[in-house]
């Protein structure tokens, strides 16, 4: 068999409809519109069952913590009567140490049930960590790629750290430099070992993030009912990196009829090319940030999946940006403040609750919907000094003129904290610019009314709005 | 300067480097520094022959895989630590002198 990249690029997707067992065609009208609920609803486990799943290995049923000395800060920088109450989903309570588990415990267990004899994943971040547990836990082979070093082999502290916690779960790991072929090394992989796609981006990871929006909206109903008014959140700030989370999330919040604002967080990277072998290791986080969250966003099918089940625009209602210098600064605060050990890359949403709060009066409510572990490697301080080693400089300042790849600037104060929104409505006309060009670029003509409904319903807007887009 | 010292026995736990794809080899619409230097990989596993470090080696993976690949370090250390002092993390937890008066 011809294993050169273009020949196994060819094969993508034969290969991924082995290695996951879902025929993706069934689910396309032929046009742009392709029947998303439907693919969701195909994985055969209905929600009790991934949360009987999960239950059995301990993942999910976190603890939800007020974080009442970060409120009590948010409180002494805003105006007076502002500072909603702050509360963490503590996902680091996790076996592996993020929420990450959940996307990959029906993975694992589906990929058990169906005979394959391990799983494998392209990713350098917490799921890798994820998937190696489970398999460990349901006693299936795992192989992990990651990317990892630049060509000099010089590695992100916080990517080595995830190598060695794969490792530890007993799990091969696959370690590259920078490049999206990695992907082509992952497909020959599956093709090699006939493991299970454990990919990110598959319905039964999205489909496993739904406990942990329903659980949100269950903790808050029944810490608000013992202080006498029972109600939900106002607003579920979410960490946006593939769109998964949010997706996930959010899916889980409106499943347990929370009618909580969805905001998305990311780090602002812009100006690193995340294909630049050179600036790979000029950021200081690999995670959470625009580098992936803003083309998931725009264009989510560019994942290692025909059809991706994280369709982040279908649910944000607002999506702020803060930078990697504020994020770092709150993650000292959470366990100076509160005791909390965590992260950093997983207290973006909370660094921009921290902002979001104080637009808000004291009696709402804000949940921050994850924390993930920390330890050797990642972790703020090797982070930061490998910034350093690097050639980024670290200050304090205004965090506002903090330029990705050149410095990190802590805030002066944390009255400098900020959550900078981005222009969703242009984000939502570049979705639909996206989708209509590649239909046409590949013989597309006639955008049917099921197109227009399904452009409309992807961009959480409406058919009017996506005409408009289309007349330009 | 190899020299017999350098001979790592069958069965050692190791890491080999592997060329995916050399320049030119890569896929396309790379960024110009990314595309002049080939993509590489390293992997761990079980010595399949004695081997000098350097020399082309193939491994038995902990997935029961061979690989192949030039044979760079024996029992391959982790390097993750918690890095050099950060003066400025002090400074951060100063906050709490604002909070608690």
């Amino acid at each position: 068999m011809d294993n050169g990249y273009k020949a196994v690029m060819a094969r993508k997707n034969e290969i991924l409809k082995g290695s996951l067992g879902i025929d993706f065609a069934r689910f396309e009208s032929g046009g742009i519109a392709f029947d998303y609920e439907a693919m969701m609803g195909s994985i055969g486990y209905s929600f009790e069952e991934i949360a009987e799943i999960q239950r059995r290995q301990s993942v999910g049923n976190t603890p939800l913590i007020e974080l009442r000395n970060i409120t009590k800060l948010a409180r002494h920088c805003s105006k007076a009567g502002f500072g909603a109450r702050i509360f963490v989903k503590d996902e680091a309570a996790n076996p592996s140490g993020s929420f990450k588990d959940r996307r990959a415990a029906t993975a694992v267990f589906h990929a058990k049930k169906m005979g394959y004899k391990g799983v494998a994943a392209a990713t350098s971040g917490n799921y890798g960590a994820a998937v190696a547990s489970q398999a460990a836990a349901q006693g299936l082979g795992c192989i992990i790629v990651q990317e990892c070093y630049d060509s000099r082999k010089v590695g992100q502290p916080e990517i080595l750290e995830k190598t060695r916690k794969c490792e530890a779960y007993g799990a091969e790991v696959i370690q590259m430099t920078v490049g999206p072929e990695l992907f082509y090394k992952f497909l020959t992989v599956l093709e090699e070992t006939g493991y299970f796609s454990a990919s990110l981006y598959s319905p039964f990871g999205i489909a496993g993030v739904e406990t942990l929006g329903v659980e949100i909206a269950r903790q808050v109903r029944e810490i608000t009912a013992k202080e006498g008014r029972e109600r939900d959140a106002d607003m579920v700030v979410v960490t946006h990196a593939g769109g998964g989370n949010v997706t996930g999330t959010a899916r889980g919040l409106a499943r347990a009829g929370s009618g909580a604002e969805i905001v998305a967080a990311s780090v602002n990277l812009k100006g690193l090319h995340m294909a630049s072998d050179r600036q790979f290791n000029r950021k200081s986080f690999t995670t959470g940030h625009t580098g992936f969250g803003f083309p998931f966003a725009t264009f989510p099918d560019r994942s290692d999946m025909p059809r991706s089940a994280g369709r982040p625009l279908r649910y944000i209602d607002r999506y702020v940006l803060v930078n990697q210098g504020e994020v770092f600064y709150m993650t000292e605060l959470l366990a100076n403040l509160e005791g909390l050990e965590r992260g950093p890359a997983g207290n973006t949403s909370l660094c921009a609750a921290f902002a979001l709060a104080q637009e808000m009066p004291q009696d709402r409510i804000i949940v921050v919907q994850e924390t993930e572990y920390t330890g050797a490697g990642k972790h703020i301080q090797p982070q930061l000094s490998f910034a350093r080693k690097n050639g980024v400089k670290l200050s304090f300042g205004d965090p506002k003129n903090e330029i990705a790849g050149e410095n990190i600037i802590l805030p002066e104060t944390p009255h400098l904290i900020q959550a900078r929104d981005v222009d969703l409505t242009a984000m939502r006309g570049s979705f639909i610019r996206h989708y209509v060009k590649n239909f046409r670029e590949n013989g597309g003509d006639e955008i049917s009314d099921g197109d227009l409904a399904f452009l409309a319903a992807e961009t959480k807007s409406s058919e009017k709005f996506v005409r408009e887009i289309l007349e330009g | 300067m190899r020299s017999e010292m350098m001979t790592v026995k069958e069965g050692s736990w190791v890491l080999l480097r592997k060329v995916v794809l050399d320049v030119g080899e890569r896929a396309e619409g790379l960024p110009e520094d990314t595309a002049k230097v080939p993509i590489v990989m390293w992997i761990k596993g079980f010595l399949l022959e004695d081997r000098e470090i350097g020399e082309i080696a193939r491994v038995r993976t902990r997935m029961n895989r061979v690989e192949e690949g030039v044979l760079e370090e024996e029992n391959p250390a982790t390097s993750v630590d918690y890095g050099g002092f950060v003066p400025e993390i002090l400074e951060i937890g100063k906050v709490r002198e604002m909070l608690n008066g």
